[in-house]
Protein backbone atom coordinates (compact mmCIF):
# COMPACT_ATOMS: atom_id res chain seq x y z
CA UNK A 1 0.00 0.00 0.00
CA UNK A 2 1.46 3.34 -1.17
CA UNK A 3 0.09 5.96 1.66
CA UNK A 4 0.73 10.09 0.72
CA UNK A 5 0.55 12.34 4.42
CA UNK A 6 0.00 16.25 3.21
CA UNK A 7 1.54 17.64 6.29
CA UNK A 8 2.07 21.44 6.75
CA UNK A 9 4.14 23.68 8.92
CA UNK A 10 2.12 26.56 11.01
CA UNK A 11 3.20 28.65 13.33
CA UNK A 12 1.84 27.95 17.11
CA UNK A 13 -1.09 29.92 17.23
CA UNK A 14 -1.57 30.35 20.83
CA UNK A 15 1.81 31.80 20.90
CA UNK A 16 0.90 34.64 18.26
CA UNK A 17 0.59 38.17 19.73
CA UNK A 18 -0.85 41.38 17.94
CA UNK A 19 1.15 44.40 18.09
CA UNK A 20 -0.82 46.81 20.12
CA UNK A 21 0.23 49.83 18.27
CA UNK A 22 0.12 48.84 14.47
CA UNK A 23 -2.66 46.44 14.98
CA UNK A 24 -1.00 43.49 12.66
CA UNK A 25 -0.30 40.02 14.07
CA UNK A 26 3.50 39.61 15.12
CA UNK A 27 4.49 36.51 12.60
CA UNK A 28 8.07 36.32 13.23
CA UNK A 29 9.82 34.55 15.73
CA UNK A 30 7.11 32.59 16.28
CA UNK A 31 7.57 28.66 16.79
CA UNK A 32 7.05 26.57 14.15
CA UNK A 33 5.22 22.90 13.77
CA UNK A 34 3.42 20.82 12.38
CA UNK A 35 -0.39 21.16 12.10
CA UNK A 36 -1.85 19.61 15.26
CA UNK A 37 -4.44 17.15 12.83
CA UNK A 38 -1.92 16.57 10.23
CA UNK A 39 -0.37 14.26 12.63
CA UNK A 40 -3.41 12.62 13.27
CA UNK A 41 -3.47 11.88 9.51
CA UNK A 42 0.48 10.64 9.72
CA UNK A 43 -0.77 8.45 12.44
CA UNK A 44 -3.47 7.00 10.63
CA UNK A 45 -0.78 6.37 7.87
CA UNK A 46 1.54 4.23 9.89
CA UNK A 47 -1.57 2.24 11.34
CA UNK A 48 -2.30 1.05 7.56
CA UNK A 49 0.95 0.20 6.79
CA UNK A 50 1.10 -1.89 10.03
CA UNK A 51 -1.70 -4.02 8.86
CA UNK A 52 -0.77 -3.98 4.98
CA UNK A 53 3.10 -3.04 4.33
CA UNK A 54 4.19 -0.53 1.66
CA UNK A 55 5.67 2.65 2.11
CA UNK A 56 4.38 6.60 3.34
CA UNK A 57 6.09 9.17 1.67
CA UNK A 58 4.77 13.27 3.30
CA UNK A 59 4.95 15.89 1.07
CA UNK A 60 5.18 19.18 2.88
CA UNK A 61 5.02 22.20 0.76
CA UNK A 62 7.01 25.32 3.05
CA UNK A 63 10.65 26.70 3.47
CA UNK A 64 13.42 24.94 4.04
CA UNK A 65 13.55 25.20 8.15
CA UNK A 66 10.74 22.88 7.57
CA UNK A 67 12.43 20.01 6.90
CA UNK A 68 13.56 20.02 10.58
CA UNK A 69 9.51 19.25 10.54
CA UNK A 70 9.75 16.39 8.20
CA UNK A 71 12.14 14.99 10.16
CA UNK A 72 9.25 14.52 13.19
CA UNK A 73 7.05 12.50 10.76
CA UNK A 74 9.53 10.45 9.39
CA UNK A 75 10.55 9.75 13.47
CA UNK A 76 7.26 8.81 13.72
CA UNK A 77 7.17 6.46 10.90
CA UNK A 78 7.27 8.16 7.10
CA UNK A 79 9.73 6.43 5.02
CA UNK A 80 10.59 9.22 2.74
CA UNK A 81 10.25 13.25 3.10
CA UNK A 82 9.53 15.40 0.26
CA UNK A 83 9.61 19.28 0.44
CA UNK A 84 8.67 21.87 -1.69
CA UNK A 85 9.98 25.31 -1.71
CA UNK A 86 7.22 27.32 -2.59
CA UNK A 87 7.54 30.29 -4.76
CA UNK A 88 7.31 34.07 -3.12
CA UNK A 89 3.34 34.37 -3.59
CA UNK A 90 1.42 31.44 -3.27
CA UNK A 91 -2.42 30.66 -2.59
CA UNK A 92 -4.55 27.35 -2.25
CA UNK A 93 -3.91 26.64 -6.50
CA UNK A 94 -0.53 27.38 -6.22
CA UNK A 95 -0.28 25.17 -3.22
CA UNK A 96 -2.33 22.25 -4.64
CA UNK A 97 -0.57 22.50 -8.00
CA UNK A 98 2.49 21.94 -6.65
CA UNK A 99 0.76 18.81 -4.59
CA UNK A 100 -0.35 17.14 -7.49
CA UNK A 101 2.69 17.39 -9.06
CA UNK A 102 4.98 16.27 -6.26
CA UNK A 103 2.54 13.51 -6.13
CA UNK A 104 2.52 12.31 -9.97
CA UNK A 105 6.08 12.06 -9.48
CA UNK A 106 6.23 9.75 -6.75
CA UNK A 107 4.14 8.05 -9.14
CA UNK A 108 1.41 4.63 -7.39
CA UNK A 109 -0.30 5.46 -4.90
CA UNK A 110 -3.12 4.29 -3.02
CA UNK A 111 -4.11 6.60 -0.32
CA UNK A 112 -3.96 10.73 0.01
CA UNK A 113 -4.45 11.51 3.72
CA UNK A 114 -4.48 14.84 4.70
CA UNK A 115 -5.57 16.75 8.12
CA UNK A 116 -9.29 18.03 7.72
CA UNK A 117 -7.92 21.39 8.41
CA UNK A 118 -4.54 23.31 8.99
CA UNK A 119 -4.76 24.85 12.40
CA UNK A 120 -3.41 28.31 11.28
CA UNK A 121 -5.97 28.90 8.43
CA UNK A 122 -8.56 26.37 9.22
CA UNK A 123 -9.87 26.75 5.85
CA UNK A 124 -10.10 22.79 5.03
CA UNK A 125 -9.63 23.66 1.24
CA UNK A 126 -6.27 21.81 0.26
CA UNK A 127 -7.22 17.97 1.01
CA UNK A 128 -10.72 18.34 -1.25
CA UNK A 129 -9.29 20.60 -3.75
CA UNK A 130 -6.07 18.39 -4.06
CA UNK A 131 -8.69 15.29 -5.12
CA UNK A 132 -10.52 17.39 -7.37
CA UNK A 133 -7.39 18.55 -9.26
CA UNK A 134 -5.94 15.18 -9.31
CA UNK A 135 -9.88 13.43 -10.14
CA UNK A 136 -9.69 11.23 -7.26
CA UNK A 137 -12.69 10.16 -5.17
CA UNK A 138 -12.34 12.22 -1.87
CA UNK A 139 -13.65 11.30 2.08
CA UNK A 140 -13.38 14.42 4.10
CA UNK A 141 -13.68 14.57 8.06
CA UNK A 142 -13.26 10.94 8.69
CA UNK A 143 -13.64 10.09 12.42
CA UNK A 144 -12.20 5.82 11.96
CA UNK A 145 -11.11 4.44 8.88
CA UNK A 146 -11.50 0.51 7.90
CA UNK A 147 -8.66 -0.42 5.39
CA UNK A 148 -8.85 -3.14 3.32
CA UNK A 149 -7.00 -4.73 0.61
CA UNK A 150 -8.67 -3.01 -2.02
CA UNK A 151 -11.19 -0.66 -0.49
CA UNK A 152 -11.34 1.78 2.84
CA UNK A 153 -14.49 2.58 4.26
CA UNK A 154 -14.58 5.91 6.88
CA UNK A 155 -17.27 6.78 9.35
CA UNK A 156 -17.35 10.61 8.90
CA UNK A 157 -19.29 13.43 11.05
CA UNK A 158 -21.04 15.98 8.80
CA UNK A 159 -22.55 17.90 11.65
CA UNK A 160 -25.88 17.30 11.57
CA UNK A 161 -25.57 13.48 10.23
CA UNK A 162 -22.85 11.07 10.54
CA UNK A 163 -21.67 9.48 7.16
CA UNK A 164 -20.42 5.97 6.42
CA UNK A 165 -18.27 6.27 2.89
CA UNK A 166 -17.16 3.68 1.21
CA UNK A 167 -14.08 4.24 -1.78
CA UNK A 168 -11.69 2.19 -3.98
CA UNK A 169 -8.14 3.22 -4.68
CA UNK A 170 -6.74 5.87 -4.86
CA UNK A 171 -8.69 8.13 -2.69
CA UNK A 172 -8.04 11.41 -0.75
CA UNK A 173 -9.18 11.11 3.10
CA UNK A 174 -8.82 13.86 5.10
CA UNK A 175 -9.86 13.19 8.77
CA UNK A 176 -10.63 14.78 12.08
CA UNK A 177 -8.82 14.93 15.21
CA UNK A 178 -10.81 12.18 17.06
CA UNK A 179 -9.62 9.62 14.63
CA UNK A 180 -6.36 8.45 16.79
CA UNK A 181 -3.61 9.35 19.33
CA UNK A 182 -0.33 10.52 17.56
CA UNK A 183 2.61 8.56 18.68
CA UNK A 184 5.63 9.98 20.15
CA UNK A 185 8.82 8.58 18.44
CA UNK A 186 11.08 7.17 20.58
CA UNK A 187 14.54 8.18 21.21
CA UNK A 188 15.87 5.38 18.29
CA UNK A 189 13.83 6.37 15.85
CA UNK A 190 14.58 9.84 15.72
CA UNK A 191 17.98 9.23 15.90
CA UNK A 192 17.23 6.73 12.67
CA UNK A 193 15.10 9.62 11.10
CA UNK A 194 18.22 11.16 10.20
CA UNK A 195 18.84 8.36 8.00
CA UNK A 196 15.86 8.88 6.08
CA UNK A 197 15.61 10.83 2.33
CA UNK A 198 14.09 14.00 2.28
CA UNK A 199 13.80 15.27 -1.70
CA UNK A 200 14.27 18.84 -1.43
CA UNK A 201 12.98 21.14 -4.42
CA UNK A 202 11.82 24.50 -5.20
CA UNK A 203 8.55 25.11 -6.70
CA UNK A 204 10.12 26.62 -10.50
CA UNK A 205 11.67 22.79 -11.01
CA UNK A 206 8.00 21.06 -10.66
CA UNK A 207 6.51 24.06 -13.02
CA UNK A 208 7.24 27.12 -13.33
CA UNK A 209 5.20 30.67 -13.85
CA UNK A 210 2.23 29.30 -10.97
CA UNK A 211 0.97 32.55 -9.98
CA UNK A 212 -2.35 32.67 -7.21
CA UNK A 213 -5.04 33.41 -7.92
CA UNK A 214 -5.97 35.22 -4.91
CA UNK A 215 -3.60 38.01 -3.05
CA UNK A 216 -3.95 39.00 0.18
CA UNK A 217 -4.65 42.78 0.54
CA UNK A 218 -3.89 43.05 4.03
CA UNK A 219 -3.77 41.12 7.47
CA UNK A 220 -5.29 42.69 10.47
CA UNK A 221 -4.93 42.13 13.50
CA UNK A 222 -7.37 41.64 16.16
CA UNK A 223 -6.67 41.75 19.75
CA UNK A 224 -8.56 41.00 22.71
CA UNK A 225 -8.92 43.34 25.36
CA UNK A 226 -9.88 41.48 28.53
CA UNK A 227 -10.03 42.70 31.83
CA UNK A 228 -8.00 39.76 33.19
CA UNK A 229 -9.12 40.03 36.85
CA UNK A 230 -8.25 36.71 38.42
CA UNK A 231 -9.20 35.75 42.58
CA UNK A 232 -6.93 33.67 43.68
CA UNK A 233 -7.74 33.87 47.66
CA UNK A 234 -10.19 32.40 49.86
CA UNK A 235 -12.66 30.62 47.20
CA UNK A 236 -16.13 31.89 49.35
CA UNK A 237 -14.70 35.61 49.46
CA UNK A 238 -13.57 35.10 45.54
CA UNK A 239 -16.61 33.73 44.93
CA UNK A 240 -18.75 36.57 46.33
CA UNK A 241 -16.34 39.07 44.58
CA UNK A 242 -17.27 37.19 41.62
CA UNK A 243 -20.96 37.61 42.12
CA UNK A 244 -20.51 41.37 42.97
CA UNK A 245 -18.31 42.01 39.76
CA UNK A 246 -20.85 39.92 37.51
CA UNK A 247 -23.45 42.29 39.13
CA UNK A 248 -22.05 45.43 38.29
CA UNK A 249 -21.09 44.47 34.23
CA UNK A 250 -25.42 43.58 34.54
CA UNK A 251 -25.36 39.85 33.58
CA UNK A 252 -27.15 38.43 36.43
CA UNK A 253 -30.23 39.27 36.19
CA UNK B 1 -23.82 35.92 -13.96
CA UNK B 2 -23.39 34.76 -10.07
CA UNK B 3 -24.13 31.48 -9.08
CA UNK B 4 -25.12 30.62 -5.27
CA UNK B 5 -25.75 27.53 -4.22
CA UNK B 6 -26.76 25.71 -0.56
CA UNK B 7 -28.14 22.39 0.22
CA UNK B 8 -29.55 24.13 3.27
CA UNK B 9 -32.49 26.68 2.22
CA UNK B 10 -31.94 28.86 4.78
CA UNK B 11 -28.19 29.50 4.23
CA UNK B 12 -28.99 29.82 0.44
CA UNK B 13 -31.91 32.78 1.38
CA UNK B 14 -28.65 34.72 3.59
CA UNK B 15 -26.86 33.91 0.75
CA UNK B 16 -29.10 35.38 -2.19
CA UNK B 17 -29.18 38.71 -0.50
CA UNK B 18 -25.32 39.03 -0.58
CA UNK B 19 -25.29 37.92 -4.03
CA UNK B 20 -28.46 39.86 -5.37
CA UNK B 21 -26.30 43.17 -4.27
CA UNK B 22 -22.92 42.14 -6.25
CA UNK B 23 -24.69 40.99 -8.94
CA UNK B 24 -26.22 44.20 -9.41
CA UNK B 25 -23.02 46.58 -8.53
CA UNK B 26 -21.45 43.47 -11.68
CA UNK B 27 -24.56 44.69 -14.04
CA UNK B 28 -25.49 40.87 -13.60
CA UNK B 29 -28.53 38.15 -13.14
CA UNK B 30 -28.40 35.94 -9.57
CA UNK B 31 -29.31 32.83 -10.40
CA UNK B 32 -30.27 30.38 -7.36
CA UNK B 33 -29.10 26.62 -7.85
CA UNK B 34 -31.23 23.52 -7.03
CA UNK B 35 -29.15 20.28 -7.59
CA UNK B 36 -31.86 17.45 -7.65
CA UNK B 37 -35.29 16.94 -8.28
CA UNK B 38 -37.32 20.20 -9.62
CA UNK B 39 -38.90 21.75 -6.74
CA UNK B 40 -40.98 24.52 -8.36
CA UNK B 41 -42.00 25.90 -4.47
CA UNK B 42 -38.75 26.05 -3.98
CA UNK B 43 -37.68 28.08 -6.86
CA UNK B 44 -40.69 30.50 -6.49
CA UNK B 45 -38.88 30.89 -3.04
CA UNK B 46 -35.44 31.67 -3.93
CA UNK B 47 -36.83 33.88 -6.78
CA UNK B 48 -39.01 35.80 -3.50
CA UNK B 49 -35.88 35.46 -1.32
CA UNK B 50 -33.75 37.82 -4.26
CA UNK B 51 -32.93 35.00 -7.30
CA UNK B 52 -32.91 36.72 -10.34
CA UNK B 53 -33.86 32.93 -11.98
CA UNK B 54 -33.52 29.63 -10.91
CA UNK B 55 -31.03 26.92 -12.53
CA UNK B 56 -32.24 23.06 -11.60
CA UNK B 57 -29.72 20.88 -12.17
CA UNK B 58 -32.17 17.71 -12.48
CA UNK B 59 -31.01 14.37 -11.01
CA UNK B 60 -32.43 11.18 -9.49
CA UNK B 61 -29.36 11.33 -7.31
CA UNK B 62 -30.15 12.45 -3.20
CA UNK B 63 -27.02 11.40 -1.84
CA UNK B 64 -24.78 14.35 -1.31
CA UNK B 65 -21.03 13.39 -2.83
CA UNK B 66 -18.83 16.12 -3.70
CA UNK B 67 -17.48 14.10 -6.29
CA UNK B 68 -20.94 14.31 -8.45
CA UNK B 69 -22.27 17.74 -7.23
CA UNK B 70 -18.97 19.15 -8.08
CA UNK B 71 -19.65 17.82 -11.89
CA UNK B 72 -22.84 19.35 -12.00
CA UNK B 73 -22.12 22.95 -10.88
CA UNK B 74 -19.04 22.70 -13.38
CA UNK B 75 -21.56 22.42 -15.96
CA UNK B 76 -23.75 24.84 -15.09
CA UNK B 77 -21.51 27.92 -14.36
CA UNK B 78 -20.45 27.01 -18.12
CA UNK B 79 -23.62 26.83 -19.23
CA UNK B 80 -24.53 30.21 -17.58
CA UNK B 81 -21.12 31.60 -18.21
CA UNK B 82 -20.82 32.42 -14.59
CA UNK B 83 -17.79 34.15 -13.07
CA UNK B 84 -18.78 34.60 -9.15
CA UNK B 85 -19.66 31.38 -7.19
CA UNK B 86 -21.08 31.54 -4.04
CA UNK B 87 -21.28 28.75 -1.90
CA UNK B 88 -23.14 27.98 1.97
CA UNK B 89 -20.33 26.68 3.94
CA UNK B 90 -21.53 24.04 5.93
CA UNK B 91 -19.59 20.84 6.02
CA UNK B 92 -21.06 19.82 2.43
CA UNK B 93 -20.58 22.65 0.71
CA UNK B 94 -16.89 23.69 2.21
CA UNK B 95 -15.60 19.97 0.56
CA UNK B 96 -17.78 20.52 -2.26
CA UNK B 97 -16.10 24.48 -2.67
CA UNK B 98 -12.72 23.19 -2.53
CA UNK B 99 -13.01 20.73 -5.34
CA UNK B 100 -14.97 22.62 -7.54
CA UNK B 101 -12.01 24.73 -7.44
CA UNK B 102 -9.63 22.02 -7.78
CA UNK B 103 -11.55 20.89 -11.13
CA UNK B 104 -11.28 24.15 -12.11
CA UNK B 105 -7.86 25.44 -11.10
CA UNK B 106 -9.09 28.43 -10.00
CA UNK B 107 -9.14 30.67 -6.71
CA UNK B 108 -11.45 30.02 -3.89
CA UNK B 109 -11.58 31.51 -0.29
CA UNK B 110 -13.57 29.24 2.40
CA UNK B 111 -15.81 30.79 4.83
CA UNK B 112 -15.44 34.31 4.51
CA UNK B 113 -17.22 36.45 7.01
CA UNK B 114 -17.74 38.91 4.82
CA UNK B 115 -17.59 39.53 0.81
CA UNK B 116 -17.61 42.39 -1.32
CA UNK B 117 -16.48 44.58 -4.64
CA UNK B 118 -13.31 46.72 -4.50
CA UNK B 119 -11.87 48.02 -7.86
CA UNK B 120 -14.74 45.89 -9.39
CA UNK B 121 -12.87 42.46 -8.46
CA UNK B 122 -14.53 40.04 -5.76
CA UNK B 123 -12.86 40.83 -2.19
CA UNK B 124 -13.12 38.84 1.17
CA UNK B 125 -12.24 38.88 4.74
CA UNK B 126 -11.73 35.61 6.69
CA UNK B 127 -10.66 35.18 10.30
CA UNK B 128 -7.52 33.26 10.55
CA UNK B 129 -5.10 32.26 13.23
CA UNK B 130 -7.80 31.24 15.35
CA UNK B 131 -9.37 34.51 15.24
CA UNK B 132 -6.01 36.62 16.08
CA UNK B 133 -6.52 38.07 12.92
CA UNK B 134 -8.86 38.38 9.71
CA UNK B 135 -7.46 38.34 6.18
CA UNK B 136 -8.44 40.57 3.77
CA UNK B 137 -7.91 38.80 0.06
CA UNK B 138 -9.06 39.61 -3.75
CA UNK B 139 -9.29 37.23 -6.01
CA UNK B 140 -7.71 38.54 -9.39
CA UNK B 141 -8.93 35.89 -11.69
CA UNK B 142 -12.54 34.18 -12.50
CA UNK B 143 -14.30 32.41 -12.37
CA UNK B 144 -13.89 32.93 -8.10
CA UNK B 145 -15.52 30.29 -5.67
CA UNK B 146 -16.47 31.29 -2.32
CA UNK B 147 -18.12 30.09 0.66
CA UNK B 148 -20.07 31.88 3.51
CA UNK B 149 -21.07 30.30 6.31
CA UNK B 150 -24.71 31.12 7.89
CA UNK B 151 -26.13 33.75 9.59
CA UNK B 152 -23.36 36.00 8.36
CA UNK B 153 -25.80 38.07 6.04
CA UNK B 154 -29.50 38.37 7.04
CA UNK B 155 -31.85 37.24 4.02
CA UNK B 156 -34.09 39.91 2.07
CA UNK B 157 -37.30 40.25 3.33
CA UNK B 158 -39.46 37.65 1.01
CA UNK B 159 -41.36 39.21 -1.73
CA UNK B 160 -43.67 36.82 -2.98
CA UNK B 161 -44.45 39.43 -6.09
CA UNK B 162 -41.04 38.82 -7.80
CA UNK B 163 -40.69 36.91 -10.49
CA UNK B 164 -38.04 35.21 -12.41
CA UNK B 165 -37.36 32.37 -15.04
CA UNK B 166 -36.71 28.58 -13.87
CA UNK B 167 -34.61 26.35 -15.92
CA UNK B 168 -34.56 22.57 -15.43
CA UNK B 169 -31.20 20.56 -17.30
CA UNK B 170 -30.28 17.14 -17.07
CA UNK B 171 -26.34 16.48 -17.14
CA UNK B 172 -24.50 13.15 -17.71
CA UNK B 173 -22.82 13.29 -14.66
CA UNK B 174 -20.01 10.18 -14.29
CA UNK B 175 -20.52 8.28 -10.76
CA UNK B 176 -17.83 8.45 -7.92
CA UNK B 177 -15.86 5.59 -7.39
CA UNK B 178 -17.14 6.03 -3.76
CA UNK B 179 -20.24 4.99 -2.11
CA UNK B 180 -22.26 5.94 0.71
CA UNK B 181 -23.26 3.09 2.67
CA UNK B 182 -25.12 4.81 5.65
CA UNK B 183 -26.21 8.20 6.80
CA UNK B 184 -27.93 8.38 10.12
CA UNK B 185 -28.74 11.64 12.34
CA UNK B 186 -26.52 13.19 14.72
CA UNK B 187 -26.98 12.61 17.87
CA UNK B 188 -28.81 16.08 19.76
CA UNK B 189 -30.00 17.42 22.45
CA UNK B 190 -31.40 20.56 20.85
CA UNK B 191 -29.27 22.63 22.09
CA UNK B 192 -28.54 26.25 20.31
CA UNK B 193 -25.60 27.53 21.77
CA UNK B 194 -25.05 30.01 19.42
CA UNK B 195 -28.42 31.85 20.30
CA UNK B 196 -27.69 31.66 23.70
CA UNK B 197 -27.17 34.52 25.79
CA UNK B 198 -25.90 33.38 28.77
CA UNK B 199 -23.50 29.98 28.57
CA UNK B 200 -21.69 27.89 31.16
CA UNK B 201 -19.04 25.89 29.56
CA UNK B 202 -17.51 22.63 30.90
CA UNK B 203 -13.89 20.81 29.89
CA UNK B 204 -11.47 18.40 31.00
CA UNK B 205 -11.41 19.43 34.39
CA UNK B 206 -14.41 17.38 34.87
CA UNK B 207 -13.71 13.65 36.59
CA UNK B 208 -17.60 12.43 35.82
CA UNK B 209 -20.01 12.43 33.05
CA UNK B 210 -22.69 13.26 36.15
CA UNK B 211 -20.53 15.85 37.17
CA UNK B 212 -22.09 18.26 34.55
CA UNK B 213 -25.27 18.63 36.17
CA UNK B 214 -22.88 20.81 38.45
CA UNK B 215 -22.68 23.47 35.20
CA UNK B 216 -26.52 22.82 34.05
CA UNK B 217 -26.95 23.85 37.88
CA UNK B 218 -25.67 27.12 38.01
CA UNK B 219 -26.48 28.16 34.43
CA UNK B 220 -30.31 27.18 35.64
CA UNK B 221 -29.34 29.66 38.76
CA UNK B 222 -28.55 32.51 36.19
CA UNK B 223 -31.36 31.67 34.26
CA UNK B 224 -29.04 31.25 30.80
CA UNK B 225 -29.90 27.04 31.19
CA UNK B 226 -27.50 26.90 27.78
CA UNK B 227 -24.48 24.48 28.85
CA UNK B 228 -21.56 24.13 26.24
CA UNK B 229 -18.61 22.44 26.62
CA UNK B 230 -15.12 22.25 25.04
CA UNK B 231 -14.10 19.54 22.43
CA UNK B 232 -12.69 16.40 24.38
CA UNK B 233 -16.24 16.55 26.13
CA UNK B 234 -17.96 16.29 23.17
CA UNK B 235 -15.85 14.32 20.70
CA UNK B 236 -13.60 12.66 22.25
CA UNK B 237 -16.04 11.26 25.91
CA UNK B 238 -19.12 12.26 23.80
CA UNK B 239 -20.69 13.13 27.71
CA UNK B 240 -22.73 15.85 25.74
CA UNK B 241 -23.86 16.01 22.70
CA UNK B 242 -21.97 17.61 19.70
CA UNK B 243 -24.57 20.89 19.79
CA UNK B 244 -22.98 21.75 22.99
CA UNK B 245 -19.18 22.16 21.50
CA UNK B 246 -18.08 25.41 21.60
CA UNK B 247 -14.52 25.64 19.50
CA UNK B 248 -13.07 26.13 16.16
CA UNK B 249 -14.46 22.86 14.58
CA UNK B 250 -17.69 23.08 16.79
CA UNK B 251 -20.05 26.32 17.58
CA UNK B 252 -18.61 29.68 17.39
CA UNK B 253 -20.53 31.83 20.34
CA UNK B 254 -20.93 35.52 21.57
CA UNK B 255 -23.39 35.30 24.66
CA UNK B 256 -23.20 38.34 26.94
CA UNK B 257 -22.07 35.75 29.99
CA UNK B 258 -19.87 32.85 29.17
CA UNK B 259 -18.74 30.95 32.41
CA UNK B 260 -16.01 28.37 31.52
CA UNK B 261 -15.10 25.64 34.09
CA UNK B 262 -12.50 23.10 33.91
CA UNK B 263 -11.83 24.71 30.50
CA UNK B 264 -7.91 25.03 30.25
CA UNK B 265 -8.13 27.47 27.29
CA UNK B 266 -6.90 25.96 24.31
CA UNK B 267 -6.50 28.18 21.19
CA UNK B 268 -9.18 26.30 19.25
CA UNK B 269 -11.86 26.92 21.97
CA UNK B 270 -10.90 30.65 22.41
CA UNK B 271 -11.96 31.05 19.11
CA UNK B 272 -15.27 29.87 19.62
CA UNK B 273 -15.78 32.10 22.62
CA UNK B 274 -14.01 35.21 21.92
CA UNK B 275 -16.40 37.02 20.71
CA UNK B 276 -18.49 36.71 24.16
CA UNK B 277 -19.42 39.49 26.82
CA UNK B 278 -18.29 38.82 29.34
CA UNK B 279 -16.14 35.71 30.37
CA UNK B 280 -15.67 34.17 33.31
CA UNK B 281 -13.11 31.56 33.83
CA UNK B 282 -12.62 28.75 36.98
CA UNK B 283 -9.79 26.91 36.74
CA UNK B 284 -7.54 25.03 40.16
CA UNK B 285 -4.05 25.81 37.86
CA UNK B 286 -2.78 29.57 38.01
CA UNK B 287 -1.14 29.21 35.25
CA UNK B 288 -4.45 27.75 32.91
CA UNK B 289 -4.40 29.73 29.44
CA UNK B 290 -8.26 30.50 29.63
CA UNK B 291 -7.09 33.20 32.31
CA UNK B 292 -5.50 35.42 29.45
CA UNK B 293 -8.87 35.68 27.49
CA UNK B 294 -11.46 35.74 30.88
CA UNK B 295 -12.26 39.30 32.49
CA UNK B 296 -13.01 37.48 35.70
CA UNK B 297 -11.57 33.94 37.23
CA UNK B 298 -11.41 32.62 40.10
CA UNK B 299 -8.77 30.00 40.73
CA UNK B 300 -10.17 27.12 42.56
CA UNK B 301 -11.36 23.44 42.33
CA UNK B 302 -14.26 23.62 40.35
CA UNK B 303 -16.05 20.73 42.60
CA UNK B 304 -15.75 23.47 45.45
CA UNK B 305 -16.45 26.66 43.59
CA UNK B 306 -19.28 25.46 41.34
CA UNK B 307 -22.06 24.56 44.43
CA UNK B 308 -20.93 28.00 46.00
CA UNK B 309 -21.28 30.25 42.66
CA UNK B 310 -24.27 28.72 42.09
CA UNK B 311 -26.09 29.54 46.17
CA UNK B 312 -24.11 32.85 45.65
CA UNK B 313 -25.91 33.57 42.68
CA UNK B 314 -29.14 32.82 44.16
CA UNK B 315 -28.94 34.51 47.11
CA UNK B 316 -27.94 37.27 44.44
CA UNK B 317 -31.01 36.95 42.39
CA UNK B 318 -33.24 35.63 44.15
Amino acid sequence: MNIIVCAKQVIDVSEMKVDSSTKKPILQGIPQKISDIDKNAMEEAIKIKEKHGGKITVITIGPSDAKERIKELLAMGADEGVLVAPPDKFDYFVVSNLLAIAIKNIGEYDIILCGEASIDMFSGQAGPRLAGLLGIPQITYAQNLAVDKDKVTADRNMGDTAVTTESSFPVLITVTKEINEPRLPSLMQILGAANKPINEMTADSLKSGLNPKVEMLELKGVSMERKNIVYKDDIDESVGKLVDSLAKEGVLR
Amino acid sequence: MVLVYSDDKKITFELLNKGNEIAKELGEKLIAIIIGKPDDTLSQEYISYGADNVFVAETDIDQFKAEEYSVYLENIIKETGSETIIIGSNKNGKELASRLAGRLDVGCIIDCTNIYLKDKKLTTERVVYSGNAIAVEQFNSSPAVVTVPSKVFDPLPKDDKRKGDITKKKFDVEKSASKILKVQEMKTEGVNVEDAEIIVSCGRGFKNKEDIKMVQELADAIKGKTVGCSRPIAADLKWLSEDHWIGLSGHKVKPKLYIAAGISGQIQHIAGMRDSGIIVAINKDPEALIFKSADYGIVGDLYEVLPKLTSAVKDKIG
